[in-house]
């Protein structure tokens, strides 16, 4: 399944232009995108900046008209079949690490670009490795100024957030668990009429259906501004992508022993979708900032509490 | 269409919020928890603010407000742990009313000449030997955990899921307060000889009427509760310190307050939709009220442990009084429908339970 495609250039990419793009910007892109006649991919992470996204260290040269790139992104979905890439590099590497970033766009055609498929623990190649052996761009694909690509990136990351784990998906997820329940039987009884199956069934109807509202709450507060849904907001990645995963298991769990069935197994149910979401959701609890980051940006930005404070500097 | 509340909603809780924080401190909250009579007082302040007749039409003298209001001012009352019988009185009795269409006793609920008890605890689950019998118009058993015990009268859940009023004053009629482990609203037993009943009506729609509004703001009771220890947490995490910082920059504590905002904010709207709903007459409402207040209970006592752990020591000691809203989460679980008993309840309307 590939979720990039609707993902990247539509939903947080697009938003972004329209915030923070020139005109010249908006005109060649965003039309195009949302018609589906260009697709992106992200690059942010690398293999020495995850959580700590900011100490990322691809760097941008320049070279006359041109920036001259070097490093290496990982987890960039879509890649392999991505017209531009919006990507993260170092260019002022004097400054300190958030604003010696910024933020360039280009495409994925350009010599010195290569894409490595990364297979992942479902079997499937959902992400890749990208690599930059003196990429040359244009100097004015950048998106804000130079040294603001953060502000930038973390513009976006709001619009991710939200976007990975919608709830009328996992409705939509949860609903063929009931058909699922009804259907299978193990040892004669359906699971449908198992009681502890359907309460664990219901308990996550209530959640899911929590979800939802809250949803329809925030898009009402697109509208009206009064409304304040900050933290309503911001816990959609976190619940949403735990929900799913949680709704994916009660799929394999009803399943019993058919329940570990993968790839070509004869009894697979479901062409294996619950297996195959189970832990592409478990990469999603992890990706787009993991649960652990989600519960740092909820206690700091949405109750006010304080940053961890900075370890000394060692010396090192 | 807009999802969210209006001005006037946000006004009516800004309102009954400063009354509270004025009125009814938490030293209130322990006083009348020492001498239950004392809620009179409260009561006597918000039937005065107009919460009695919330509900009620204006045609019968109250505010004429629905279920969604409902669900704003119970939330509020959550928030302060506020004692009282807005939850029998002012909205579980009323709804049985208006549902039976019996509106002559509303004017005076609604004045607050009148507190009504509600005895339905064997309508969701009957135990021991309690229960009624009738005959000549008289009702004779026993009633557990009824709502509300300083009462003038109850409406009672009689056989066949009929319903009968009765007045405390009568000979017949005797009632024993139940000690519970939440002081802030009184339980009690009642035990009934011959008592003269008035049949409100026999159509079982009435008494689900009347669980549903109690169940949605029992849910909103819940939600502010836990609202209220999420920012008791977060204060006092702000406060103390150890190891020569505030306890709030420790990840360990902020992400188990992160973890209690995140599980309790989505359900805001899931409450103001189930009021809603209600009130509206919405085929979803009452699925959405078995979800709600089943999700409240188990999110609300995630709050009550986790908060009272943020707080260490200090948490578990009466003297910060934490205990009073962790109690009232733990009340309003069992009441009206265990979670496990409500999901089974949602399954069955789905048509999902053989």
């Amino acid at each position: 399944m590939n979720t990039g495609f609707s993902g990247q250039g539509i939903s947080m990419l697009t938003p972004v232009l329209l915030e923070l793009g020139t005109e010249a910007q908006k005109q060649q892109f965003i039309r195009k995108t949302i018609h589906g006649e260009l697709i992106w991919c992200q690059g942010y992470s690398e293999p020495g900046a995850g959580s700590d996204l900011a100490s990322l260290t691809t760097k941008a040269e320049l070279d006359g008209d041109e920036w001259v790139i070097n490093g290496q992104k990982i987890w960039t979905s879509t890649a392999q079949i991505s017209d531009w890439i919006f990507c993260l590099v170092r260019t002022e590497p004097e400054a300190p690490k958030h604003l010696g970033i910024s933020f360039l766009l280009f495409e994925m055609n350009t010599p010195g670009i290569e894409v490595r498929p990364l297979v992942d623990m479902t079997g499937a190649a959902n992400f890749n490795e990208v690599f930059f052996t003196d990429v040359r761009v244009p100097k004015d694909q950048i998106v804000g100024q130079r040294g603001q690509g953060w502000q930038v990136a973390n513009a976006i990351l709001g619009h991710e957030r939200g976007s990975l784990a919608p709830p009328d998906a996992a409705m939509s997820r949860l609903n063929g668990v009931i058909r699922l329940m009804q259907q299978e039987t193990i040892g004669g009884e359906r699971a449908i009429d198992n009681p502890v199956f359907r309460d664990r069934l219901m308990r996550l109807q209530g959640r899911v259906m929590a979800m939802q509202y809250n949803d329809m709450r925030l898009l009402s507060a697109r509208i009206n501004k009064n409304q304040d849904t900050k933290l309503a907001g911001m816990v959609v990645k976190l619940i949403g992508t735990e929900l799913r995963h949680e709704i994916e298991c009660l799929g394999i769990d009803v399943l019993g022993e058919i329940g570990l069935s993968y790839g070509d197994n004869p009894y697979l149910r479901g062409n294996g979708s619950w297996q195959y979401q189970y832990m592409y959701f478990l990469g999603l609890i992890i990706g787009g900032g993991t649960s652990q980051i989600q519960k740092n940006i909820i206690s700091e930005r949405g109750l006010g509490m304080p940053k961890e404070p900075k370890l000394a500097a060692s010396g090192a | 269409m807009e999802f969210g509340l209006s001005q006037e909603q946000v006004l009516l809780q800004d309102s009954i919020t400063r009354y509270l924080k004025d009125q009814v401190p938490l030293d209130k909250v322990r006083a009348v928890a020492e001498d239950p009579g004392l809620d009179q007082s409260v009561w006597h302040g918000l039937t005065e603010l107009g919460l009695a007749g919330l509900i009620i039409p204006e045609a019968h003298g109250g505010v004429g407000l629905g279920l969604l209001e409902a669900v704003v001012v119970g939330e509020t009352l959550g928030y302060h742990v506020t004692p009282g019988p807005f939850l029998s009185t002012a909205v579980i009795a009323p709804s049985l009313l208006i549902a039976a269409g019996q509106t002559d006793r509303l004017a005076d609920i609604a004045a607050g000449r009148y507190r009504v008890g509600v005895a339905l605890s064997e309508a969701v689950g009957a135990r021991l030997d309690a229960g009624m019998t009738v005959s000549d118009g008289r009702l004779t058993g026993k009633a557990l955990f009824a709502l509300d015990a300083s009462a003038d009268a109850y409406i009672v859940n009689g056989p066949n899921r009929q319903l009968y009023w009765v007045d405390a004053k009568d000979p017949g009629f005797t009632r024993a307060l139940l000690t519970t482990i939440d002081k802030t609203r009184t339980l009690c037993e009642l035990k009934l000889d011959q008592v003269d009943a008035t049949l409100l009506t026999d159509d079982p729609a009435v008494l689900q009427a009347g669980l549903d509004a109690g169940r949605i703001v029992q849910a909103s009771d819940s939600l502010g509760a836990a609202q209220c220890m999420l920012d008791q947490a977060v204060a006092y995490a702000g406060q103390r310190e150890q190891f020569n910082r505030v306890i709030a920059s420790f990840q360990a504590v902020k992400h188990l307050c992160a973890e209690m905002a995140s599980q309790l904010e989505p359900c805001r709207a899931l409450i103001w939709y189930g009021g809603h709903a209600l009130s509206e007459g919405d085929g979803s409402a009452r699925l959405t009220v078995c979800h709600a207040k089943a999700h409240l209970s188990e999110v609300a006592q995630f709050v009550a442990r986790t908060s009272t752990e943020v707080h260490g020591g200090m948490g578990f000691t009466d003297l910060v009084g934490l205990h009073y809203w962790f109690k009232r989460i733990g009340a309003n679980r069992q009441l009206l429908g265990s979670p496990e008993g409500l999901r089974e309840e949602a399954a069955r309307i789905q048509m999902l339970v053989a």
